[in-house]
């Protein structure tokens, strides 16, 4: 099954096998499809078995930085007194990104029985759902199933007869794209402004209510369960290119494409079979130009990048970009590619907390001077003061917001100068000589 | 809620661990940041959002510094101090990246240090004269917000402001009344006030000082000085008990504003707003400024070599009673007490109470209830705190007021002292009867000590000149006991202060420079 297409034979649908699937979104229709068998045998695991499964399997965050799963699960220690908590992160807020989305739409209680499984493994008696405040529908779809988990003894205070207390929590963020890195997140959770907090101390240590605590992105947790039935060498042998890259991956393409939507793949899959095959290739008489394969805030890829990339964390690492959270943006010949980095350094712009001088300013400015390259008002200093904020955004802040808004400026410029250039070439307009003229 | 890093006064031994900066070793206990170290080693990181009295926010990015074997700069207020560390503040990738910082806080900064209050003690400014760029590269225009009414004494200057947050937490974490916020993202954001609320709280005129760019202004200095022109001189808070430390600063022998002085002991970096706005009395203008002896029915004007022998006279043999001010220093006091013991007699002193109110994030920090400074040292030396000023008073005394508060004084009580000496600052209507008036100084302008309610002995300095002849008070009970052949004159203020410590046993082996700029505790303590 796909959603909002069928599913291409070349897909993997492991986690978007039931998009789309109307009778899977409630609590019976979802154990008809084999729900909770994955908790119920995790249950009857101990936590560190499952920890172990999780390493074996090369599961790694599929929230954008890819860190592996089972090592972040390990740096917890159940049973040193405090109290643990899980926080699932749903504020998928990365431009260009809507995997999560349509995981909370169509599969709730996959969401419900990964945030289960990963509690139990991490020894965490409450685990936080942070949806994003603009998630209606996933909103709504997580409540529901939360609350039908509840009422048939899933989770609660004795999940499914264990005798193990596992709570789960939907927390409902607020609209900030800054609340999706992990500790404004936890700063947004316990109520304060979403700033990021700055790093050590590591969430593992000290987290959210100053408790050990693990972020895992919706699609990493949805994973969990399929990895616990089918086993660690399943998931293992699901890989085309890298060993390090395994499993499913879930796809969110947009922009100039025939058929944008979510494509499951397997990692490793030809970014230009991808591109032509899957998701049908150009709009008619149009070519494409670029790629942002991984949400707005990683490295544009000229075609000759993309269609070379193998998609998986280290192929789109050599093709000078990051697989990131898998947000594909295609842009096409009709696109103009200053308008469009203009359009992304606004939106990190608006997005950033403030804290950070060079953030809260730097990102602002990128913006201006986009925008006034945009307008044709550019001259040939602003790439160079362009190159050089972005320097001075770069590694230098508490996260990685600027960063991010860098990111595409820099590879933008550096990639498709000529449009910039044009733009600053194009005759200024006065309105004295136009009206002489 | 956040609290802040105190030293230790544990009695275990914190671990030292020792690290280079800048080429200096220094040793510093286990957990201490890069900045505070490097501030042991005598060199200041720059920075603005760090302060020591506040959590720890790392949003300035000002003091990254350069780590050996680190991968990245390191912010120096947030990175602890490591053992073996090698840190360097000065190389090129470190002062590149501060660089970028100032020019980012200055990209929006309007720039206005012509017109701005803080300009001269800015530390925008002075980190920008030291390693900033000479140039914006800005092409597009400057954000502006407008200016905003805080409530109490300050006003927000929004397009001067970093967004340290350095008043936001002062609110959050000292006062402990949540008034500010940082409202809005990007560059739009700025210091918000939350609904309802005004910086009203007792302690909020503090964000002033802790503001390190001109954002946050008093409006009652508002344009009454350049910074350059000012004067300052280390003194102590007269408004209660407390004795917080200050520096009261002058432009052209007028004082124009109290800021506090940090004392760990005392007030931390902190003043009251009470104490903070109650320095006007300083300037009055209706000073004695010379010397009165009366001649029949009016007092005429006469030198101090008139008036000294004067008052011996009248004082010879004659009872005293001293009505003191509880704002006097602990040297004329001590004096005073001389002079009763000497004639015989009594000393009394009253002190104004009002609500304490306590600022929450310091230990034992308050604005007391007792409303003078030196009520302690008073009755350290012998005075007697009474409810209504001349109880005790008996038929035959000479009654000297030394600049206490007269305004209770009636003419009946007047009448049954044998005569009325005032020593004192002004003369208030009540006590033109006296025999004679002796101007002295304010404690503003003289040097002297007080002890506050904790039994700290603190100096505080002359900061200004007394009027016309006016003399420091010590000098003139001095001159007065030598008149009477029962002292000494002195010269200056640590004499009185060193005799008063060979004599009273709570000032033993105590002196002016052992005292320093942090005080000493009486011994036995508070009382």
């Amino acid at each position: 099954m796909g959603y909002p297409h069928p599913s291409h034979a070349r897909e993997t649908p492991v986690l978007s096998q039931y998009f789309g699937d109307q009778d899977g979104i409630g609590l019976d229709g979802w154990r008809k499809r084999g729900g909770y068998n994955g908790l119920q045998k995790a249950l009857s695991m101990s936590p560190a078995e499952i920890v172990d499964v999780v390493k074996a399997s090369g599961l790694r965050g599929r929230g954008g930085a890819g860190f592996p799963t089972g090592i972040k699960w390990s740096f917890m220690k159940p049973g040193d007194g405090k109290p643990h908590y899980l926080c699932c992160n749903a504020d998928e807020s990365e431009p260009g990104t809507f995997k999560d989305r349509e995981i909370m739409r169509w599969t709730p209680h996959a969401l419900v029985e990964g945030c289960a499984i990963g509690a139990y493994a991490i020894g965490a008696e409450t685990a936080y759902i942070y949806i994003r405040g603009e998630f209606t529908e996933p909103l709504i779809r997580m409540r529901q199933a939360v609350r039908e988990a509840y009422d048939a003894g899933i989770i609660g205070k004795n999940a499914m007869g264990s005798g193990k207390r596992i709570d789960i929590v939907i927390h409902k963020g607020a609209g900030a794209y800054i609340c999706g890195e992990e500790t404004a997140m936890m700063n947004s959770i316990e109520g304060r402004r979403g700033n990021p907090r700055i790093k050590p101390p590591f969430p593992a240590v000290s987290g959210v209510f100053a408790q050990p605590t693990t972020i895992n992105n919706v699609e990493t947790l949805a994973a969990v369960p399929h990895i616990i039935v089918r086993g660690a060498e399943w998931y293992k042998g699901l890989s085309l290119s890298s060993p390090k890259s395994t499993g499913s991956k879930l796809f969110s393409v947009c922009g100039n494409i025939a058929k944008p939507g979510n494509y499951e793949v397997t990692l490793g899959f030809p970014f230009k079979d991808f591109l032509y095959d899957l998701c049908g290739g150009p709009l008619p008489g149009r070519t494409f130009k670029a790629v942002v394969p991984g949400g707005i805030s990683v490295p544009i890829q000229t075609m000759e990048e993309a269609e070379a990339t193998k998609m998986d964390y280290e192929g789109f690492i050599d093709q000078g970009s990051m697989l990131g959270s898998g947000g594909v943006i295609v842009f096409d010949d009709q696109q103009n590619m200053v308008k469009q980095i203009a359009r992304a350094a606004r939106f990190f712009a608006h997005e950033s907390c403030a804290q950070c001088t060079q953030c809260r300013e730097g990102t602002a400015w990128t913006t201006k001077i986009m925008e006034r390259i945009r307008d044709g008002e550019g001259t040939h200093e602003d790439l160079d003061t362009l190159f050089s904020i972005a320097d001075n955004m770069t590694g230098k802040t508490i996260c990685v917001l600027s960063d991010s808004c860098a990111v595409p400026v820099v590879s933008g410029i550096n990639k498709f100068r000529s449009e910039f250039e044009a733009l600053i070439k194009k005759p200024k307009f006065h309105p004295v000589t136009a009206a002489v003229a | 809620m956040a609290t802040t890093a105190e030293p230790t006064t544990a009695v275990t031994q914190p671990k030292m661990v020792n690290l280079t900066i800048e080429g200096r070793p220094v040793s510093v206990p286990e957990g201490t940041s890069i900045l505070e170290a490097g501030k042991r080693a005598g060199v200041l990181i720059p920075h603005y959002c760090y302060h020591p009295a506040l959590s720890i926010a790392g949003n300035c990015r000002m003091c990254l510094v350069d780590v050996e074997k680190a991968p990245k700069l390191a912010p120096a207020c947030a990175t602890a101090a490591a053992e073996g560390q090698v840190v360097h503040i000065y190389t090129e990738k470190a002062l590149e990246a501060r660089k970028g910082v100032l020019e980012m806080l200055l990209i929006n900064h309007p720039l206005d240090c012509p017109i701005c209050d803080k300009s001269g003690e800015c530390e925008l400014q002075d980190f920008t004269y030291q390693e900033g760029p000479a140039e914006s590269r800005l092409r597009d225009p400057k954000r502006f917000n407008p200016v905003e009414d805080f409530g109490g004494d300050v006003l927000y200057t929004t397009s001067r402001c970093i967004l340290c947050t350095r008043c936001v937490r002062f609110m959050d974490e000292m006062a402990q009344d949540t008034v500010l916020n940082v409202t809005e993202r990007g560059d739009r954001a700025l210091i918000g006030k939350f609904e309802g609320k005004d910086l009203t709280h007792e302690w909020a005129g503090n964000v002033i000082d802790l503001c390190p760019v001109g954002a946050l202004l008093s409006k009652d200095s508002l344009n009454k000085a350049r910074s350059w022109e000012l004067d300052h001189a280390p003194s102590i808070c007269t408004g209660c008990s407390q004795g917080c430390n200050i520096s009261i600063d002058t432009r052209d022998n007028m004082v124009i504003r109290f800021r506090p002085r940090p004392n760990e002991h005392v007030n931390k970096y902190f003043m009251c707003d009470t104490g903070r706005l109650d320095y006007r009395w300083i300037n009055r203008q209706d000073r004695v400024e010379v010397p009165l002896v009366r001649r029949g029915e009016s007092l005429a004007a006469a030198d101090w070599d008139v008036a000294i022998p004067a008052t011996a006279a009248l004082l010879d043999g004659h009872r005293v009673f001293v009505a003191a001010s509880a704002n006097l220093s602990n040297e004329t006091l001590y004096l005073l007490s001389q002079l009763i013991r000497a004639n015989g007699g009594t000393g009394a002193f009253t002190v104004l109470t009002g609500p304490e109110a306590p600022l929450p994030g310091v230990p034992d920090l308050s604005l007391r209830a007792d409303r003078a400074a030196n009520g302690d040292g008073a009755t350290l030396l012998g005075f007697r705190r009474t409810a209504s000023l001349l109880d005790g008073l008996t038929a035959g005394d000479v009654l000297i007021v030394a600049d206490a508060d007269a305004a209770n004084i009636t003419p009946a009580q007047l009448a049954l002292a044998a005569a009325v000496i005032v020593i004192g600052t002004t003369l208030p209507e009540n006590l033109r009867t006296a025999a004679i008036v002796l101007p002295i100084a304010n404690h503003a302008e003289e040097d002297g000590t007080f002890t506050n309610l904790r039994g700290r002995v603190q100096r505080f300095y002359q900061a200004k000149a007394a009027p016309g002849m006016a003399r420091p008070s010590w000098w003139v009970v001095g001159d007065v006991l030598a008149a009477l052949g029962k002292g000494n004159a002195y010269y200056l203020a640590s004499e009185v202060f060193a005799a008063m410590a060979s004599d009273v046993s709570a000032f033993a082996g105590m002196t002016y420079d052992a005292l320093g700029m942090r005080g000493l505790v009486v011994s036995g303590g508070a009382k």
